[in-house]
């Protein structure tokens, strides 16, 4: 029995594309490496997401036709609760940063939503409204409301925590890219290319749209 | 000395980075005197500045640390928070009852709303292609095997697993049972995992 549909048609904005299980699972263990990695949010690989989602759906149907003792039953199981992990972890980590830093986040993505280049999916872009709703409030009626008239603002500059984008990262170059321009302390910029299948480790905030656009790969 | 209060009270926070401490009502109150009295004192001597400009670095420094009293009682909040949001991974949306007795009023509102919101984002994850909500509180470490030996901490009665077997768990009896389906119960106590 074939568990695993070879092709899954995935409905793309403009054209119709066909991708295969493998690639999906693919595509989203390195989205899921580059958000552990990151120090701050990347944009939402939500389409992927979904799209495990409905082969994990397919392939448990599919196990449960087969007898409970069977091998095949347990080894497929197994990998279905490996994919799930990945999935689950993908996505706490999404929630861990969008709570860690809610409120650059959430000045970002408002920016963001009217080019149409959103970062969050809707329903984590309500979440982290909501979070920083709750703070808002708790910290209002606890100590706020009861402090001197001049001192009762909740200043979101002041509360708010920003990512690390100068710490530095391990990465892979996927393909080669020329003229990264290395800010330097003393103000000396320097250019670098990354040749395709290299290694190095460079500060975050130069390769973030490399890391985006899927350029290269954080390890 | 000003802000020592609130020093003492992060000082105090500090010292068991873990867990969590009963909320510190006594000495919040106490620093919200403080300032109130300091803001009161600032007050006078601000209207008395006006022709006066000797009184000015004393309402100056009063001022940073009523400034000061308010970032440390924010960040005691704040760390506060974030352990709370630890807590709602580990227990689920029901805290144990000593647990509960660590948290103020005010913070185990907050918790609920926290948790509520928590839930309305994994119920909500999926839904598009069918799904009725995904619940990342499970699957927290990376899967090692499909089942586990699991000895029984207390009596929970009947059990019903996701293919339809029904077991029943009773202290000190062993089990071998999937891992996705015993997490829960091994984080609320009443499994251990022994193998």
């Amino acid at each position: 029995m074939d568990l695993i549909d070879t092709n899954i048609a995935l409905s793309d904005e403009d054209d119709e594309e066909e991708i295969t299980a493998e690639v999906v699972l693919k595509t989203l263990q390195s989205a899921w490496q580059n958000e552990r990695l990151a120090p701050e949010i990347l944009p939402h690989r939500n389409d992927m997401v979904e799209c495990m989602l409905g082969q994990i759906q397919h392939m448990e149907r599919n196990i449960n036709k087969l007898p409970k003792i069977d091998l095949r039953a347990s080894i497929h199981k197994m990998e279905l609760s490996r994919i799930k992990f990945i999935i689950c972890n993908y996505l706490k980590t999404r929630i861990n940063k969008i709570e860690k830093y809610c409120i650059p986040i959430l000045n970002e993505e408002r920016q963001r939503m009217e080019t149409g280049s959103n970062y969050l999916t809707p329903t984590e872009f309500k979440y982290a409204q909501e979070f920083v709703m709750n703070m808002e409030n708790h910290v209002k009626t606890v100590v706020l409301s009861k402090m001197p008239g001049n001192m009762q603002l909740f200043e979101m500059n002041k509360m708010a925590e920003h990512p690390n984008l100068h710490s530095h990262v391990f990465l892979k170059a996927n393909e080669t890219v020329t003229g990264i321009v290395l800010e330097d302390l003393a103000g000396e910029d320097e250019e670098i290319d990354l040749e395709e299948g290299s290694q190095h480790i460079l500060q975050y905030k130069p390769i973030a749209d490399l890391i985006k656009n899927g350029k290269v790969q954080l390890i | 000395m000003f802000a020592e209060k609130v020093i003492e009270l992060l000082k105090e926070a500090e010292r068991n980075p873990a867990t969590i401490d009963p909320f510190n009502d006594d000495k919040i109150r106490q620093i919200l005197e403080e300032m109130q009295s300091l803001f009161k004192m600032n007050m006078n001597d601000a209207n008395a500045t006006m022709e006066n400009k000797t009184l000015w670095t004393t309402v100056q420094v009063r001022h940073s640390a009523l400034e000061r009293n308010k970032r440390c009682l924010l960040a005691y909040l704040y760390n506060r928070m974030n352990k709370i949001k630890t807590l709602r991974w580990e227990f689920g949306s029901v805290l144990p009852p000593d647990v509960r007795e660590l948290l103020s009023d005010d913070e185990y509102l907050w918790f609920s709303k926290y948790s509520s919101n928590l839930a309305s984002y994994m119920r909500s994850l999926g839904q598009d292609i069918g799904y009725n909500g995904i619940d990342l509180t499970e699957n927290l470490k990376p899967p090692k095997s499909l089942y586990i030996e699991v000895l029984c901490m207390a009596d929970y009665g009947k059990l019903e697993l996701e293919d339809g077997d029904v077991i029943l768990l009773k202290r000190n009896s062993r089990h071998f049972l999937p891992t996705s389906e015993c997490q829960t119960l091994i984080r609320q106590g009443i499994l251990k995992q022994i193998t």
